[in-house]
């Protein structure tokens, strides 16, 4: 019950600074769009290329990705206000307050997923409003949005390990550029099969690759890898919950 | 030496110095476009089988684009080098002293130039290694440093002048994403004529960043391009221009004793 009631103050005072504080807000708002337009728009032709057989077309196929960005990107930036708290000196305070300090990394989870809720409904409004086409019905939506926000879990334990390791704002790219480069070796342009060389290899084992075909196969109502997909969604926020909890571990023995 | 040419040498090396002490300054600029380049030669390579497309190579096609990337970096390098120095109070300190306030910028700017240059170098040799062949040749590669030079010049001077209106390292880490845009709404991953949207090819085409890319590009896939060499140039040059202007008034404004 404690804990809950941690995880509760945590996330409140977290999605209260987020919403009521824009230069925290518009970047994890714009920045989908902004890719979302400048892959969606700018890369339509792709479609074109013998082979691409996704049927809902390219902004379908782009929405899905940009869609996982921005929930994997939501538990990133949660991940920037842990170490920021640290660097100002409340999170020590908070670890002194706390009667069970589980609740801090819950409630830092639970503002991450408060986070991007807000984000994934603006950019699934854009989509909508600009025509994309869906193929799937609810079941399948609801599988698709489940997928992301398991991304947003892994994404947001993983920061929080970093964060509560080193501490510092100054780590921002050790918890950004990791996760960068896993969700750009996945089939961002096009499908795996079209993918060829090292970078068909590197995707073919990259676990987010399963993540983004099964999401794009919600979308377009014909799922695949569905199992293999929230097997690996499930393991990789079983681990960051190990990994952040040890990290929060850590940030006790430093005092 | 004069004492002006010796007040830039100095300010020069300090400048050229302090980037090579700080390694997120120098790794950012090199490897972070070399993995974009990873990325999305591996990501869109099913791009060169559309129609019309200009070679068969799309590494080739965006060795152009860390060009621009680095660039980008070497902005918000000077610029917040620069507000650091306003915030700590270097600036003020230097003012009291007889130098004279453009040799300052000029000392800033000759920095850029040194890592635009190992930055050129960086991208060309991994362009080599991975199989691409300049078609202008070595006169070409010629270009492309004074090119790259020109374009980090203006990028630069304009990180300065963020920095002297501002102040605030944190006010010009925040045009970053400005840059960005620009970036990404350009011709930097697909050739103006293949965008199938009507209004991203309009603005691809109002976005000078399109014409600097397509003249770097030009002198790797084409050869010898004069128009989009003109445009390059041309555009280049404006932004270095009205860069220059703007910082050198903002740094006036700054040094008022």
């Amino acid at each position: 019950m404690r804990t809950l009631q941690v995880a509760q103050g945590v996330a409140w005072r977290t999605l209260h600074n987020v919403v009521t504080n824009p230069s925290l807000l518009l970047p994890s708002l714009i920045f989908p769009l902004f890719f979302f337009t400048a892959f969606a728009g700018g890369l339509s032709r792709i479609s074109d290329v013998p082979g691409f057989d996704y049927p809902y077309g390219y902004t379908a196929f782009q929405f899905v990705f940009v869609l996982l960005q921005s929930a994997v990107f939501g538990g990133v930036f949660t991940g920037f206000g842990i170490a920021r708290d640290f660097e100002n000196g409340f999170a020590r305070r908070l670890l002194l307050a706390a009667p069970n300090r589980l609740g801090i990394v819950l409630g830092y989870a639970l503002a991450a997923t408060g986070r991007w809720l807000i984000t994934a409904s603006f950019l699934t409004v854009i989509a909508f409003a600009v025509g994309m086409r869906v193929g799937g019905n609810g079941v399948d939506l609801f599988g698709l949005y489940t997928l992301a926000l398991l991304m947003n879990g892994a994404a947001v334990l993983w920061s929080a390990g970093v964060a509560m390791r080193l501490r510092t704002m100054q780590a921002g790219p050790i918890m950004q550029l990791p996760v960068f480069l896993v969700l750009f070796f996945a089939p961002v342009y096009v499908p795996l099969a079209l993918l060829q060389g090292w970078i068909h290899s590197v995707a073919t084992v990259n676990p987010v690759t399963r993540v983004l075909e099964s999401a794009r196969g919600f979308l377009a109502g014909q799922p695949t890898e569905v199992g293999l997909a929230y097997g690996t969604g499930l393991a990789l926020v079983l681990f960051f919950s190990i990994w952040a909890v040890r990290g929060l571990r850590s940030a006790e023995r430093a005092g | 030496m004069s004492a002006f040419a010796d007040q830039v040498y100095l300010l020069g090396r300090r400048s050229v110095v302090r980037t090579v002490r700080q390694p997120a300054n120098v790794v950012g600029p090199l490897i972070f476009p070399m993995l974009l380049l990873a990325v999305n030669s591996g990501g869109l390579k099913a791009e060169t089988q559309l129609p019309g497309f200009p070679t068969n190579s799309f590494i080739a096609f965006a060795l152009a684009v860390p060009f621009i990337q680095g660039a980008l970096f070497a902005t918000m390098n000077t610029g917040t080098d620069l507000a650091r120095d306003i915030q700590t109070g270097f600036l003020n300190r230097l003012s009291l002293t007889p130098m004279r306030g453009i040799a300052l910028l000029c000392g800033q700017l000759g920095g850029v130039v040194v890592l635009t240059i190992a930055q050129v170098a960086v991208y060309l040799t991994v362009g080599y290694i991975v199989g691409v062949r300049l078609q202008s040749g070595l006169a070409g590669l010629v270009v492309i440093v004074l090119f790259a030079i020109l374009v980090g010049l203006g990028f630069g001077a304009l990180g300065a002048f963020a920095a002297l209106r501002t102040g605030s390292g944190e006010a010009v880490q925040s045009l970053f994403p400005v840059f960005f845009v620009f970036l990404f709404i350009s011709s930097m991953n697909i050739p103006r004529n293949l965008i199938a949207v009507s209004w991203f090819r309009d603005a691809a085409t109002a976005n000078p960043v399109s014409y600097l890319l397509e003249a770097v590009r030009s002198l790797i896939i084409i050869g010898w391009d004069g128009q989009a060499l003109a445009y390059g140039f041309g555009i280049a040059a404006a932004i270095a221009a009205v860069a220059l202007a703007l910082a050198s008034w903002a740094l006036r404004v700054r040094m008022a004793r």
